[in-house]
Formats: structure tokens, sequence, C-alpha cells
């Protein structure tokens, strides 16, 4: 009896994977994250493989870990894989050529992903695969979700019995994301298929010394290549073998694929050839056309490598006259993509007359539909068709890309419906519940695809169903929906939301308002489309009803019964019990009281819902907002807004900046104005302690000092008090003021503040308040503390909490999550250094609240200078700052020599000034008057022609020292980046390296890293951790010349201000060490930062500064925390990763939790030790001045004052 | 025959010393340690229905924090089953003592609802309960309900709790009722087997510090136990047919004595015994044993009441306030 089930292409891999496999080796990494999380998971709940043991489950420092733990265990005869995609496949490489060079039965499961090229892309293409095409391994391309679980099956058989590897891939997000019905194998399915004498073979071959042989020889140029060629056997018979394996597998389960399988008329003239997802765009043109009598069809290739050419010669009709072959992967200069060079050649080697045309689609998920694939046919069918093309874009440029047919329409069987959310309403897990409902209850097929933004905070989702009685092909984003719910209604000011509805649609709105009141509250143009499309409207006041059985914001539930209602596709009252039953299932596990107050609001729903009456005009007087300023600079109001708009995809090439390099500061000009809430200052409270500031994770509350001049022309409700302080001028005013559209409302500002009235102890110095009421003053009051120039840096006590805060934060308005830990340290660094600082950034949460499209948080001063920021990738950070710093450190010794060569030309004085007055880059005073002497030298050179002048006023700017801070994640420092980091610790050169500790991988979905203390549940740590967390930083330590510095800025402001300049100061590398709370740890947000307190007091996050020295009798090891005070179960309970593990095994949570309280007291007790010894690390002044370009009197100044 | 062997809640005990809830009840080697000890019963902690919906919740929440928000990181914790919440906890706890203990144990459920108190005494029954004491425990601030509000809600509980389970039921009151008398005659009419005399609320301190409002309970003194011992004197012959049982401030065999004397059927107590050890319920005993040698009493039950209010000769002792005589018996 066949089982149907709703998941999406990562799960239905993993099922066949972990029942498959003795070991799987993992590492996360978007879009495969998913199917290494479901294989720990279910090992650690004791679910056993098809031979009845429990898969050996084992997270890798990298990819490349992952391969030579794969690589290890197949060599002893287990049954491996892993799972992977993009930069992580590039890390397997040298393996795959290793494990397909000794023939060794293995599957690597690819959800396949867009490669970093001009940009980060996590997003799905076939880079990554087509990178594997050289290796050896044998690929198999799933389709959707139901050929990922079939063909998860065929790569575990066909590479048993051929002992060829086999890289298994489909298209990550678009597949490994999709939730579709699927009909699901059986024990029997991959008994049938695993031939035992194929796993005894494979098992035999293993290393073992009791049949002692050896593998992996060195062979010289006598034998080497014969030995190369004495596999070709094997590879020849693979095409066989899978289709003796797909043919079996037919017979089991009733679906018959082949290496290439053709659909469309059988005297098709003009055939597409493809692989992957697109395919069932493709196929939904190809039956239209073929309806309207077009003679058109389609090739899919599924065996990939070997290349199956007899097969796809007998696939294609010989009736083909043009071949357009599509490709999800550019490679730049070759004569043609891989697969269009494939077919090409099968094709004229076979002689067949035919016209073969090549374009690329869908790189890193762009859309690619049915009328996409039409307008190829269309090519196609044109006197002369393009023969390299694009599709999908508009290309400008090289004028490669096809006409778009707006003509083309289909008439989809499938009910379509489209809902608006924000990601933390659950919209996107009620529609994935839904599917389920409608796929494993009725007889119906469903498909789900969800769309989220580019921010961590406030995102907004889209989530993309289909359902009806066929199979759905649509691998596309619906175009026209008949169902269209908000479940935000601000979102109907922000976006055009019912643009996507057909005419008719339904549309249902959550409304924080009574039905009669919804129609006034939308803006003119909503009501506009609503009559123009004849829209029938309903509304739910979900919000309230959430509040109202205990639910609070997660307003999912509420919706969820009126879609059933509306939409029809079941029966109300069998889908109000299958909600309930699906909440009992989905929730049970948390206890009754949630499934209780889900099963409440259900109840509810539909009684508080009400048709909305339209009347036959607008009546709106208010407009949907503008999506940026008038005022924002051409670059933002051209291509920017059109992307914030949800139009990029409209965008042409010519739009696009070639080599990735983009404006600075653009975050400033999208207001998201997400805040609730928002905080209000009140002066008469302030103390002007600068914390409210410096917590900020959205640098959403500035703080300003100036003369009381500067107050002309205020708003007359503008707030400000008297500075108080000595270090600036009498009469000074401050002023601390929220950004208010800015500001995501976390409250951490109002947590931290320690200034409380007198008279009423819960109003402090700065409170949260209503954003509807405050909103229009505030942002007139920002407006104007805009405008305040900025304070004379050199005036500020910049070590100081305070005086920090007083200076501009050059990084701003992230879209990192609402009270991030990271982002404080990041603005803090920026301030301090911003406008002489080079950052690279390891790819992860900072890469990508620091430079994911479309807005930058990066900003530049008034004067145009501020962070230069770039991400390499994510393994080569510490290297890739490394050279950031050696090419400052190269451009800086030519400038010094250019300008000892001309100092005669420029002035003696000016020269000499510049080289031996070079200030250190946290002297600010000096870097003012050192920029001044460089202005002058440019002046000076104006009027020298020499080829040294032209050189040295390129370099010039070299003369003024920048500050190199390597930026990134614990996942990078500890794990995968460790080797490099490691590497340029020992360097001796002068760069900072700030570790963002959130102690799990954050942005791929909180995966354990060694970062990942003892007794913390985490993916692929889902028992509890069971080993202690790496210390970092005493690693370190051990080179001796290392600043090191461990800092909680929650905890100690004043102690990570103080560290971060003294790493700047330090003439050699730097590590800080910085605790960031995180959303991974299951704790408030809102009160975070008052929580690190916790983590310092209890000893789980001690404070310190390693600062070396060379003179005798210094204990460079300052411990800067007490002696722990409370006990650390009393900040563990609290934080949702370490309780989880005291209510899923209370029994092993006792036992690590009494472990790391252990490593607690064991650290503290090493560390008080650590403070006192002495010290003194000698310093080779003759090697310092080689790597720093020569010199050393220029440096020693500097060095000498830093040191003291 | 056992001169110590007390009846409660219809139930056979082995002495009148029962172990009131604390964390020394709720761990199940102190259990055993108590009942090597001597105690007649164990009265486990209270089961917080508004803790157990606030731990769920919580954990719900911040599990669909970051959930559906970002595309790289549909969420942020592994989908494990948490076995082990409060109430699985709690249960497995009464279940095990019941197994493991031979005297009897007492379960106590603090509800917030009236469907949560009748569920979870039903569960708590189901684990192995011998019997239910109702937390009846709550600071009434709504100055629209009256005192017939407050009290009519609480014979509700007690009558739904009655009828729901089949074990004896004893209800934990406050000694803030405005005629305390009346209200105890009314709760044992409404079902109630038993009342146990009194509740200590947790009381807010001020953080001089914070200005934080910090709850705070301290453990009793032997001072406190003379409000339940004037109203388990005053009780006793009022209701003769209900279990009493006295808490708050039993620090000592002569404590016990005191209590059983003024009719308390068992007296319960939980500081002494968190200041120093489950084993100090055996040195109680035998300070009462003592107690009663010296004084010639043959059993517990002989002493039970002998001096409730109906057999002193000055019954009015019981109910003024005695300012004179107090202060005169400190000169």
């Amino acid at each position: 009896m066949t089982s149907w089930r709703c998941l999406d292409g990562n799960e239905a891999v993993a099922l066949v994977a972990h029942r498959l496999s003795d070991v799987c080796a993992i590492y996360p990494i978007t879009p495969a994250s998913p199917m290494g999380e479901y294989a720990d998971a279910w090992s650690a709940a004791g679910k056993v493989n098809l031979w009845g043991s429990v898969p050996h489950v084992v997270e890798m420092q990298s990819e490349a870990g992952a391969a030579g733990a794969l690589h290890g265990a197949l060599q002893k005869g287990a049954l491996a894989t892993t799972f992977t995609a993009s930069q992580g496949l590039l890390l397997m490489l040298p393996n795959m050529y290793k494990i397909a060079g000794e023939l060794t039965p293995a599957v690597i499961h690819v959800a396949a992903r867009a490669l970093a090229t001009h940009a980060l892309s996590i997003f799905g293409d076939h880079s990554d695969v087509m990178s594997a095409r050289g290796t050896g391994w044998a690929m198999l391309c799933a389709s959707n979700v139901q050929e990922t679980h079939d063909f998860a099956l065929v790569s575990h058989s066909a590479t048993l019995r051929s002992r060829v590897p086999f890289l298994h891939f489909f298209d990550g997000f678009r597949t490994s994301h999709e939730v579709d019905k699927i009909s699901l194998l059986v024990d029997e399915d991959m008994r049938a298929l695993i031939r035992p004498e194929d796993v005894l073979a494979h098992r035999a071959r293993g290393l073992t010394p009791e049949r002692p042989v050896l593998r992996g020889s060195a062979q010289n140029p006598d034998v080497f290549f014969q030995a190369r060629e004495a596999a070709n056997p094997f590879y020849d018979a693979v095409p066989a073998i899978v289709q003796e394996v797909l043919d079996e597998f037919a017979e089991r389960t009733g679906r018959q694929y082949g290496l290439v399988d053709y659909h469309g008329s059988p005297d098709a003239e003009r055939v597409i050839v493809l692989m992957g997802s697109g395919a069932g765009a493709v196929r939904e043109a190809v039956d239209a056309l073929v309806s309207a009598g077009e003679k058109v069809g389609m090739l899919t290739v599924r065996l990939y490598r070997p290349f199956p050419t007899q097969a796809l010669l007998d696939a294609l009709p010989e009736s083909a006259t043009r071949i357009a072959v599509l490709d999800r992967v550019k490679e730049p200069g070759a004569p043609a993509e891989p697969l269009h060079l494939d077919v090409s050649i099968a094709v004229q080697e076979a002689g067949r007359a035919v016209l073969v045309t090549g374009g690329r689609y869908g790189l890193g998920s762009k859309e690619f539909t049915a009328r996409d694939a039409a307008a190829v046919f269309a090519d196609l069918a044109g006197a002369e068709p393009k023969r390299r093309f694009t599709v999908g874009i508009v290309d400008d440029v090289t004028r490669m890309s096809l006409p778009r047919l707006d003509d083309f329409n289909l008439s989809p069987t499938a009910r379509s419906a489209v809902f608006y959310g924000l990601g933390s309403d659950g919209t996107v897990g009620a529609n994935k519940t839904s599917i389920k409902i409608i796929g494993e209850n009725t007889d119906l097929h469903a498909q789900g695809y969800f769309v989220y933004d580019s921010k961590k905070s406030g995102s907004v989702t889209v989530s993309h169903l289909r359902f009806g009685p066929d199979p759905i092909y649509s691998t596309y984003l619906v175009e026209a929906a008949d169902f269209v719910a908000c479940h935000q209604f601000g979102l109907l000011e922000r976006m055009d939301v019912l643009g996507i509805a057909r005419p008719g649609a339904t549309v249902l709105l959550n409304a924080p308002c009574a039905a009669d009141e919804v129609w006034d509250r939308l803006p003119v143009e909503v009501q506009q489309q609503v009559i123009d499309k004849a829209l029938v409207l309903w509304a739910v006041d979900a919000g309230r009803v959430a509040r109202e059985v205990g639910l609070g914001s997660r307003i999912n539930t509420v919706m969820q019964p009126c879609f059933f209602a509306l939409s029809g596709v079941l029966d109300e009252t069998a889908s109000i019990d299958l909600i309930k039953r699906s909440i009992e299932k989905s929730y049970g596990r948390r206890g009754h009281t949630v499934v209780e107050r889900n099963h409440a609001a259900v109840d509810r729903a539909l009684e508080e819902m009400h048709r909305v009456d339209v009347p036959a005009s607008a009546t709106s007087t208010h407009h949907r907002m503008a999506v940026v300023s008038s005022a924002a600079p051409d670059f933002v109001r051209d291509v920017t807004a059109r992307m914030l708009a949800g139009e990029g995809d409209l965008l042409p090439v010519s739009a696009l900046p070639v080599d990735g390099t983009f404006p600075t500061g653009t975050a400033r000009w999208e207001k998201r104005g997400l805040a609730e809430e928002i905080p209000i200052w009140d002066a008469s409270l302030c103390i002007d302690c600068g914390k409210c500031a410096i917590v900020c994770p959205h640098a959403a509350i500035r703080m300003k000092a100036f003369p009381t001049e500067h107050l002309d022309g205020a708003p007359t409700d503008f707030v400000s008090k008297a500075y108080g302080g000595k270090d600036l001028p009498e009469g000074t005013r401050l002023t601390i003021q929220v950004a208010p559209d800015d500001c995501t409302g976390c409250g951490i500002c109002v947590d931290v503040c320690p200034a409380r009235s007198k008279s009423e102890v819960k109003r402090k110095s700065i409170n949260l308040m209503p954003a509807a009421e405050h909103r229009d003053q505030e942002r007139q009051r920002y407006d104007f503390f805009l405008s305040i120039p900025e304070i004379d840096r050199s005036t500020v006590r910049q070590d100081t909490v305070k005086g920090s805060q007083l200076l501009q934060p050059l990084f701003e308005f992230s879209g990192a999550c609402s009270g991030c830990g990271e982002t404080p340290y990041v603005k803090l660094l920026s301030q301090q250094f911003g406008d002489r600082m080079i950052v690279a950034n390891a790819t992860g949460c900072s890469s990508i609240y620091g430079g994911n499209l479309p807005t930058t948080p990066w900003a530049a001063n008034a004067a145009g200078r501020g962070p230069a920021w770039s991400n390499s990738l994510f393994e080569d950070n510490a290297e890739f700052g490394l050279g950031l710093r050696l090419g400052a450190d190269t451009q800086r010794a030519d400038a010094r020599r250019l300008l000892s060569e001309l100092a005669h030309q420029v002035g003696e004085d000016l020269a000499q000034s510049l080289l031996d007055d070079e200030p250190g880059p946290e002297d600010e005073a000096g870097i003012v008057l050192q920029r001044e002497r460089v202005a002058t030298l440019r002046e000076r050179l104006r009027g020298i022609t020499s080829p040294q002048a032209i050189a040295l006023d390129s370099l010039a700017d070299a003369l003024v020292p920048v500050a190199v801070w390597i930026v990134g994640g614990d996942g990078w420092a500890y794990d995968i980046g460790f080797g490099g980091l490691d590497h340029v610790l020992s360097s001796g050169r002068n760069v900072n390296i700030l570790v963002l500790d959130t102690e799990v991988y954050s942005n791929t979905g909180g995966q354990a890293s060694k970062a990942t203390p003892r007794a913390a549940t985490a993916k692929f740590a889902s028992d509890g951790k069971g080993t202690r967390k790496k210390d970092l930083g005493l690693l370190a330590q051990a080179y001796g010349d290392v600043y090191v510095a461990q800092i909680a800025i929650g905890a100690n402001e004043t102690q990570t201000v103080r560290a971060l300049r003294e790493a700047v100061a330090h003439e050699g590398p730097s590590l800080v060490i910085a605790y960031s709370t995180c959303i991974a740890h299951g704790i408030d947000m809102g009160t975070s930062m008052t929580h690190q307190k916790q983590a310092v007091a209890s000893g789980y996050w001690p404070l310190y500064r390693y600062h070396p020295s060379a003179d005798t009798g210094t204990h460079p090891f300052s411990l800067d925390s007490k002696k722990p005070s409370i006990p650390l179960r009393s900040f563990l309970e609290v934080e949702t990763r370490f309780a989880v593990l005291d209510r899923s095994d209370p029994v092993r949570a006792e036992h690590l939790q009494a472990l790391a309280q252990a490593d607690v007291d064991e650290r503290w007790h090493y560390y008080e030790q650590l403070a006192g010894v002495e010290r003194s690390i000698p310093i080779d002044e003759h090697e310092l001045s080689r790597e720093t370009g020569g010199e050393v009197e220029g440096l020693a100044v500097g060095d000498d004052e830093e040191m003291s | 025959m056992n001169p110590l062997a007390s009846t409660y809640l219809g139930m056979e005990l082995r002495s009148p010393i029962v172990a009131s809830p604390s964390p020394i009840t709720g761990r199940i080697e102190s259990l055993l340690r108590l009942e090597e000890a001597g105690v007649g019963a164990v009265v486990l902690p209270s089961l917080f229905e508004e803790e157990l919906e606030s731990e769920a919740t919580t954990f719900h929440e911040r599990r669909e924090l970051g959930a559906g928000v970002f595309s790289e990181a549909t969420d942020f914790f592994p989908d494990v089953e948490l076995g082990h919440l409060g109430l699985e906890r709690h249960i497995a706890l009464v279940h095990e003592a019941s197994e493991r203990l031979s005297v009897p144990v007492i379960a106590s459920v603090n509800g917030r609802s009236a469907g949560g108190w009748v569920r979870y005494a039903q569960d708590l029954v189901h684990a192995g309960a011998r019997a239910i004491e109702l937390n009846m425990y709550d600071v009434a601030v709504d100055p629209d309900h009256s005192s017939r509000h407050v009290e009519r809600a609480y014979l509700d509980l007690v009558l739904a709790v009655r009828t729901a389970v089949d074990v004896p039921v004893a209800v934990k009151l406050s000694p803030f009722f405005t005629s305390f008398a009346h209200f105890a005659v009314d709760v044992a009419r409404a079902g109630a087997d038993g009342l146990v005399l009194f509740n200590r609320f947790y009381q807010p301190d001020l953080d001089l510090e914070t200005l934080d409002v910090l709850p705070r309970i301290e453990l009793s003194h032997t001072g406190e136990l003379r409000l339940p011992l004037r109203w388990i004197a005053i009780l006793r012959p009022r209701l003769p047919r209900t279990s009493l049982a006295l808490t708050s401030g039993v620090a000592s065999g002569t404590d016990v004595a005191k209590g059983l004397l003024a009719g308390a059927d068992v007296v319960m107590t939980a500081s002494e015994v968190l200041r120093e050890g489950p084993y100090r319920v055996a040195g109680m005993l035998g300070e009462l044993t003592e107690w009663m040698q010296a004084h010639d009493y043959e059993s517990v039950d002989q002493l039970r009441g002998s001096v409730a209010q109906h057999n002193v000769k000055d019954p009015g002792a019981f109910e003024r306030a005695q300012y004179q005589r107090v202060l005169s018996s400190w000169h």
C-alpha cells in the first residue's frame, strides 16, 4: 500500500540515506544542512539503519573534514555518506578524486547551490556540481521531491553495484526546500535494491590487518597513466547498471525512470534538454504547446556522469531538428556550458543533422517558469535561433536574453494560494502544516514553497501553495493566486500584496480592527486593486484572538482555519478536525497547555472572520509608503529601491555592478518601521552613561554632544540636556535619540538603563512607548538630530563607554535579529576605528547582516571615510585578512620609500614628519595630523610629473595607518577556519581578530561548533554536547606574542572598549573573543545583555586580557572578572539550549551539567594561576622591521607608547 | 501496639509526623531517608498549574522564536521530544515515590483553572498518590471580588476535585479569611476529608540596590506554631470527623506534642527538615516519645485533642487576644 507523505527534498533524501548508511559525516551548509540535522536527530533518537545499527553521525570541522572522514569510513568497508552544497562540495573535491580513483562505493547528496563569485548566493544552481564533473563520480540528478527520494535509493544501490561513487544532486531550495506530496519507499524496496552481495563485497575490500593491502600508493611516470585507465570498464558499465536499478525500481514502485527521459510530441521538431527542477516548468510548457498543436518536446537528463550518450540519442525523436540545451551554470569563457557541450558532441558524433543552441537560466535560484520555457521554444522556431542565450532576465548589455513571452498563459488545474506574513508570526509553519493536512488526508496533490526576505528581523515571508487533483509540475512561484492572505496588516502599506491576486480571488486579511473598519484603513492603491479585480475580501482580527487565547503574536493558528474555510479545499468540519489533530501532532510533545491554546484559537477563528463590504469606488485618502526617500542617492533610488520593492527580477543587467562592488551606507534609506514600541528618552533622569547606545544592536539609539548653538532651528520639542562631564566645554548639550523607523523594538536599551525615577522605579531614563503614538514626533527629532554635526573625535575620551558612544557609528540598521548579541561589538568597532578600518568578514551571520542585499549597514562619515568591507569565504577569512594586511604593509612600505626618494621635492620637513610621526591606528589626534600632512603631500605632488610622484600620489593614503579587522563567528574561528586562524596568529603580523562567539553555527540554524559548551543541545548535538568548549583564547596565548581578550559587552562595557582599543594598539596579532547572545540560545533577547552578567558571575564566561610584553616581571594575563559567585546552574536553567536537555533527558542533563560546573571550577582555578604567571616575550625588532617594510624607527615611537 | 500510630485522612500512619512539601520531598533519595527516619506520610511538592503552563509556553515560544524567519535557518533547535516537562517529571516522582515508599504518598496540587485542579488531581491519583492535598495558595487582590466570591470559588474547586477523585482530599488553607471557622466548616462540607493549617505565602521583599521586588520565603520558626495551634484547637470540636493537620513552626517533638494536644491528627514539618536533614524526624519522634513517657501518655491517640478548645477549662483562652497575660508572662 502506498504511503503518502508531504515533506521537502532534504527530508526525502535523508530518510533513505540514513537508512542505508553506517556512517554519516556531516557539516552544516545551506541548503543542505537539514539532511545532516535529520540524520543526527534520528541517530540520537536511536533510529536504526536497514541492518539494525544506529548510524554513526559525526560532525566535522569543515566539509573537507567530512570528506576525509567519509573516505576513511569507506576505506574500512563501511557504508558512508555525506550531505553538502556549494562551497562545501568544493572542499570535498580532493577526497572525491581519491574515492573515485579507488573505485569506492559512496554517495554524496548535494542540494545544488551557486558558488560565490561576484557575490555569495545561498540559492540554487548547478555551479557546484558542475565543478565536480572531473572527479570521476557518477552524477544523478533528481528533478523534484519524489525523485530525490527515489534517486537517493538508486544512487546507493548503483554505487554498490558499479563501485563508482555517486553524487546525487537536486536543486537547492527549489527542490531541497519545496514541500511536496510523495510516495514513500518502504524497507522492502530498499532491501530489494541494495543487494547483500554488493555490501559484502564492499566490506571485503575494507582495510584490515587480517588481510593487509596498501592503497594510496605514489606512482611514477611508468605506470600512473595505465593505472588511471584501468578503471575504464567500471565507468563503461555504469549507465547500464543505473538503468538496471531503475528498472528494478520501477517493478517495485511503478515509477519508471530512464537515464534520459523524453516527454512531448512523438514527432517533435523542437526539443529542450535540461536537468533539475526546471524540467517541471518545461513540461508544463511542452504540454500547453503540444495541446496547441506545436511539435515540441523535452529531454530530462537524469544520469549526467558518465554521460549516457546512447540513451540521449535513443530518447531524442528522429523528427527533432532543433535542440536548445539549458544549463543552470555559467562557465565564463567556455565555448558553451557543460550540458550544452555534452549534448552537442553526442549529436554531432551520431551524425544527427540537428541545430543545437544553448542557454543559461536560473542562476542563483532565478525564477524559471513555463513562460520562460515557451520563450525558448519560440526562439527555436525563429528563422535564426540564438546560438547562445539567457532566459529569465533582461540582458541589455550583451543582448543575450530571450524576449519575455507575455502572452503565454497556462490553465493550471491546481488552485493556488499565497500568504504574506512575518517570520515571527508562524505563517510558514502553518502553511507547511496545511500542505500536510491536504496532502496526507485527501487524494489531492499539494506543493508548498517559501520565500524569505534578506533580513533576520522583521523578515517578510511569502508562502506559495498549490493543491489540485493532478500532479503539480509548477517548479516556480505562484504568479496569479486564487487566494491571497495577508497575515500582517502593515504589509499592505509597504508592499504590493494584492498584485499577485488573480481577478475574482479571495483575500483574507488579518486586520487589527473590526471588519467594518477594515476598508477605511486600506491604502487607496489597495482599495483600487480590490475593486478593479473584483476581489472577495474577508477579515479576522487574528492578533486579538491569539492574544486572548494566550498565543501572543503567533497568529497562524487563527489564520489557518480561515484559509480552509474560504478556500473550500476541505469540508469545514473535517478541516477543523484535521487542524486540531495536526496541532496535537506538532505540539503534543510541548505539553497540553500549548495544544489547548492552539485548539482554542481554532475554535474562535471562524466566528471572528467576517466578509468586508467593498464599495464601488476607492475612498481612502492615504497612500502606500514610498520605498525610499526622494533624497536618496541615484543608485539607491534606481537600483536598491527596486530590490526593496520586490522588483529586483525586473532590473536589467546594465543596472548591476560588473564586479560585485556596491556603495556602503544604504541601510539608512530603508525605513522598515518594524517596532511596535520604541524607546523614548527622558532627559530628566539621564546620567549620560551611554549604556543604552553601546548595547543597541541596530545603532538605533544615538548619542551626540554638541554646543548649544547647534540647537538653533531645532523642533520645539527636541530634547537635550546639559552634558554631565568636564571633559567637554561648559555649555555642551547632550541628546540621546532613537531612529524610530530603524529600531526593532528589542528593548535592550531599556533593560540596561541604570537611571530610574526616584518616585516610580519602573520608569527609567529611556522607556518603551507605543510607536504609533510617538513615531511622527521622533522622526522629526531624528531628522534634526542627524543635522547636528558629529563631534570632533579628538576631543572625546574614546576609551570610555560614554566617550565611545559620542562617536558616529559607521555600522547602522543592519538586518540582524532583533536583539542580536553580535552587532553591538561590530558597531563599536566602527565607532572606534571606522574611518581607518578594513574588514575581512567570514561568511556567516555577520556577512549576511553586513553584506546581504538590498541594503548595506556599513557606512561612511561626512568626510566619505568608513570601513571598507569584504567577504571572501567561510574557511579562509583569517588568511584573507592577513592578505589585506600584507597589501596594506606593502603599500605603506612603498609609500615610505617613495617619500624618502622625493623628500627633497615635497619638502624635507613634511617628509620627515610623515615618516617619523606616523601615528598608531588608535591615535586619533595623530591620525588627523597625518591626514593633513598627506593632503599637503598630495598638493605638492600635483606639481611633479615624475613616475615616482604619480606612484606616491596613488599610495599616499597608505601613510595613514589602517586597522585590519578579521571578523567572524565561532564556526569559522573554532572549526572551519581554525587552521588559517592559527597560522595568522603565528605570523606576528598586525591584524586584529574579532570572534563573535555565539557558541553555535547561528546563520545556518544552530548547529554545534567546537565553541558549543558542554550540556547544551544544538542541532548536530541533539542529545547534548558531551565535550567541553574549546578554549580558543588559551590556544592563542600559547604563542606568547598574541594579544588575547575575552569580553562580554553586556557584562562589562568598559572592559570591552578597552580590549578592542588595546587589540588595535598591539603591534602584532590580536584575538578578541566576544560573548554574543543569540536567539539560538533560546533566551529573552530583550534582557540578553543583563543576562551576560550572569554568564560572567557564574564563571561561565570569564573576562580577561592577555597583554604580551617584552618587559621582565610582568603579568600579561589579567583576569577582569570576579570569582564566580553564583552556581552555573542558575545561568544555564534560563537558557533553552540547556533547559531542553533537562526536559528531554534529565539524567544526561544532570550528568553533563555537573561536568560543566566542574569545567567552570577547573578553568577558574587555572586562570587564577595564569594571572600570577610572569612572562616576558622577546621581540625580534629585526624581523618586525623586515615584515612591516623596514624603517622600524617610524614604528618605535608608537610602539613604546602603546606598551607603556 | 505502636504508641505513635495515627490516622490521617482515613489512612493508618505509623507516626503522627508528616513531611510537608519542600525540596526534601521532591527527591526520591531524601524521601527514602524520611521514611527511614520514621515519618508517617509524605506530601510531595505542589504541582503548580501556572508554573507548568509557563514552562510549556516558554519552551514553545523560545523554540518558535527564530522559526520560519530566514531562509538559511528555518529553526534553531533540534526537534527533540520534551518528555520530561514539569507535569511528566512530577508524575514520575509521584509514581516512583508510591512504588518505593511504604508510607502513604500524598500529592499536592495548586491549580489555576477549574479544569486544571481536577485534571492534575486525577493525574496524580493515577500516578499512585494515596491522597490529594489541595494547596489553596492565592492572594485575593481584585477589589471587585468579595470575600464570599473568593470563598465560593474555593468551595467549588473542593467540590469539583472531591467528585473527580476517589482518594481522600485534604485542603491546605491560608489563615486570611474573615470568618475562618465558618469557612473551614464550609470546606469540610464541600467534601474535604481534612484541613491543613496553614499555608505560608511567599512574601515580597525589596532589594535596596536594584529596587527590584524579590519573592522570598523564610524557613518557619517555632513562634509560628501558635497560629495553627489556636485554630486546630478551635476547629477540633467543630469538625470531629475531619482530619486536621498542623503545619508551620514545628521544630521539635514537643512542638508535635502541642499540635496533637490541640487536636491535630498529624503534624507536618518542612523547615526543620530542611535545616537539619531528613533524619531530624527520628529525633523529633524520640523527643515526642520522651515527652509522652515523662507525662505518662501511652499513645498519641490518648493525648490527641486533650487540650482542644472544648477540653480546656477556659475555652476562651483560644479566642482572646490575651494581651495582659502575655505581657505578664514576660515579667
